[in-house]
C-alpha cells in the first residue's frame, strides 16, 4: 500500500481515538458526579443555607455557596464583558490588521491566559491588603474579572477576526463610521461566536476555586453585602469533600452537579433567547 | 454619425467631476499605482479595463478613500471631486462615501432584513421616520427591479436571496443615499449572465443621472457600456480617452495586444 494511504488511515485512527477519550472522560465526569451525587440531591440542599454541623452532615444546605456563585459569576462576566467589548472592537475594528499595537495587545491577553488562577488570587488578596480591603464579594468578583478577562477578550477576538473583511469595507463605503460598523454590523455578524466567548468565559469564572479562596472567601450566610465575604459553590464543593464523613462527601459530589447543571441552564438559557439575533448572520 | 455626435454630448457635459492628479498608491513597498492624472466626465459610464493585478480595483477605492482601510498603504498626489482635495485631512470621509456609491465584485449583503439593508445608508446619514424610510426602500426596490420578488418578505434576512437578487440589493442600498457618483467593482463578475445583463441595462439607465466608473476585465462589457475607457497595465496609466477611440483605434500598442488578446509584454512601443 502506499505510503499516502497508510498516512491517512493512522491519521483516522488518531483523530477517532482523540475523540473517543474525550467523549469518554466527559461521560466519565458527568457518570461521576451524577452517581455519587444524585442520591445525595435534594430541595432542601437548594434552599437553604447551612445549619449549624452542616458539615458534620446535619441539616441545611448549599444556597449560599449557589447564590454566592451566581453572584460573583454574573458580576465578574459584566465585567469582563465591559472591558472585552470596546477592547476587541478596538483591535479589529479600529486597528489595521498588522498594527504592531494589536499584536502586542494580544501577546499580552494570551500571556495573562496563561497565569495559574491561584496567582491572581494572591494578587487581589495583595491589592486588597495595600487598600485596606477585606475578603468580599466585591473583591471576589474584581479578581475572577480579572481571571477571565483574557480567556473572553481572546476568544472574542478571534470570533471578530473570521468576520468578513467585505462586510467592514461595505459598511464603511456607505459613510459608516467604525464605531457603526462595529455595532451595527460587526457585532450582529460575530453575535453567536461572541455569546459563545462570554459562556466559555462565565463557566471558567463560575466553576474557579483558587482566584476566590482568598478574595471572597467563605461563609454560611447568603450574601448579602458587596463589602462582606460570600461562599461560591467550587469552595462548597472542596469543602465538602474534605471531611471524612460520607455523607457529607456525597454532598461535595451532588454540589458538583449543581455547578454544572447550573452552568448548563444558563448556557442553554442565553443561547435560546439569543437565537433570534442569529437569523441574519451571513454564513 | 452617430459616433460623432456621441462626441459632441461628452464633450458639452464633460465637465470632470472626478480629477485625479499624480496619483501614486503604494502598499508597503509595492507600488500599486504609479503617478496617474486623469479627469473623469460627469454623466458618462468611464470602464477601467487591464489584466488582473494592474491596479483598477485601487484607483476605484482609491475614490472614496476605501483603500484607507488597507495596511500600510501611501498615497500621494491628489484627488478632487467637485474641485475638493479629498486626501486633504479635513475631509468629511464619511460624507465622501455617501457621495459615491460602491458596488463591489461579490454582492455583499450586511448581516441584516432586506429593508435593514437598504435603510442602512439612510439611517447612518440621518433619516429616521418611519414612512420616510419606507418609502425610499420602496422606491429604490423598484428601481432596481427588486420589489416585487421580495415586498412581502422585507423583514426575512437579506443573505437568503440569491446571489443575482443580492446584487440588486446592493444597488438599492447603494442608490438609497442617492450618492452623485457610482464605482462598480466588477459588479458582474459573480453574477448569472441574465442577472448580469439587468445590472448592465440599469447601469445605461443611469448615467443619465450619475458619474459611473467602472471597473471591468471584461472587454465586450466595455465595448457595451463605455463611453470613456481608461487602460491600467501594471499600475502605469497606458492610455484613456473615448471609447470609441481606445476601443477601436488604440494608439498606444500595450493596448492593442491587450484588447486583441496577445501577450502585452511582447507589444512593441
Amino acid at each position: 500500500m502506499a505510503r499516502r494511504h497508510v498516512e491517512e488511515g493512522v491519521f483516522k485512527v488518531l483523530m477517532a481515538g482523540a475523540a473517543l477519550i474525550l467523549a469518554a472522560s466527559l461521560a466519565l465526569i458527568l457518570g461521576t458526579i451524577l452517581f455519587k451525587g444524585l442520591p445525595a440531591l435534594n430541595v432542601a440542599m437548594l434552599i437553604s443555607a447551612p445549619k449549624g454541623g452542616y458539615y458534620l452532615g446535619k441539616d441545611g444546605g448549599i444556597l449560599n455557596a449557589i447564590l454566592g456563585s451566581l453572584a460573583i459569576g454574573f458580576g465578574s462576566t459584566a465585567l469582563a464583558l465591559a472591558l472585552s467589548l470596546p477592547l476587541v472592537l478596538y483591535l479589529n475594528i479600529y486597528l489595521k490588521k498588522r498594527s504592531r499595537l494589536a499584536l502586542a495587545v494580544r501577546f499580552f491577553l494570551d500571556v495573562l491566559w496563561g497565569i495559574p488562577s491561584i496567582v491572581y488570587g494572591a494578587f487581589g488578596f495583595t491589592v486588597m491588603m495595600a487598600v485596606g480591603m477585606r475578603a468580599s464579594l466585591l473583591a471576589g468578583t474584581l479578581t475572577l474579572s480579572l481571571v477571565i478577562l483574557p480567556i473572553m477578550a481572546r476568544s472574542m477576538d478571534e470570533v471578530l477576526k473570521m468576520v468578513p473583511f467585505g462586510l467592514k469595507e461595505t459598511s464603511a463605503a456607505m459613510g459608516a463610521t467604525r464605531f457603526e460598523t462595529a455595532f451595527k454590523v460587526v457585532v450582529k455578524q460575530a453575535y453567536p461566536g461572541l455569546l459563545a466567548a462570554v459562556l466559555t468565559a462565565f463557566g471558567r469564572g463560575i466553576g474557579d476555586a483558587a482566584a476566590v479562596l482568598f478574595t471572597a472567601s467563605y461563609t454560611d450566610f447568603l450574601p448579602y453585602s458587596l463589602f462582606k465575604p460570600v461562599a461560591t459553590l467550587p469552595l462548597a464543593i472542596f469543602f465538602q469533600l474534605a471531611t471524612p464523613f460520607p455523607e457529607v462527601q456525597e454532598r461535595g459530589y451532588a454540589s458538583a452537579l449543581v455547578l454544572t447543571a447550573l452552568i448548563l441552564a444558563i448556557s442553554l438559557t442565553a443561547r435560546w433567547f439569543g437565537r433570534r439575533f442569529t437569523r441574519h448572520v451571513i454564513r | 454619425m452617430n459616433v460623432e455626435y456621441r462626441m459632441e454630448e461628452i464633450q458639452l457635459e464633460a465637465f470632470p467631476h472626478i480629477q485625479v492628479q499624480h496619483l501614486t498608491v503604494a502598499y508597503g513597498g509595492h507600488v500599486a499605482l504609479d503617478d496617474i492624472s486623469i479627469d473623469i466626465p460627469e454623466r458618462c459610464i468611464t470602464a477601467i479595463i487591464g489584466p488582473s493585478g494592474c491596479g483598477k480595483t485601487t484607483l476605484l477605492k482609491s475614490f472614496n478613500r476605501l483603500i484607507d482601510l488597507q495596511d500600510e498603504v501611501t498615497v500621494k498626489g491628489r484627488i478632487l471631486i467637485d474641485g475638493e482635495d479629498i486626501y486633504d485631512p479635513r475631509t468629511d470621509v464619511s460624507a465622501l462615501r455617501k457621495k459615491m456609491g460602491l458596488l463591489s465584485q461579490r454582492p455583499q449583503v450586511l448581516p441584516m432584513s432586506i429593508y435593514d439593508n437598504v435603510a442602512y445608508g439612510c439611517r447612518i446619514h440621518g433619516i429616521k421616520s418611519r414612512r420616510t424610510l419606507d418609502k425610499i426602500v420602496e422606491r429604490e426596490l423598484r428601481s432596481a427591479s427588486l420589489w416585487e420578488e421580495v415586498k412581502d418578505r422585507l423583514r426575512s434576512p437579506a443573505a437568503r436571496l440569491s446571489i443575482g437578487q443580492q446584487q440588486r440589493l446592493c444597488l438599492a442600498r447603494g442608490l438609497a443615499v442617492e450618492p452623485e457618483v457610482i464605482l462598480g467593482d466588477e459588479p458582474t463578475s459573480a453574477l448569472d449572465p441574465l442577472s448580469a445583463e439587468r445590472i448592465e441595462r440599469k447601469f445605461l439607465e443611469l448615467k443619465k443621472d450619475y458619474a459611473i466608473v467602472l471597473v471591468t476585465h471584461i472587454i465586450r462589457q466595455a465595448r457595451r457600456l463605455a463611453d470613456y475607457v481608461i487602460f491600467l497595465y501594471l499600475g502605469k496609466l497606458i492610455e484613456h480617452g473615448p471609447a470609441d477611440e481606445v476601443l477601436n483605434r488604440p494608439k498606444h500598442a500595450k493596448t492593442r495586444a491587450y484588447l486583441s488578446g496577445h501577450f502585452i509584454e511582447d507589444a512593441s512601443p
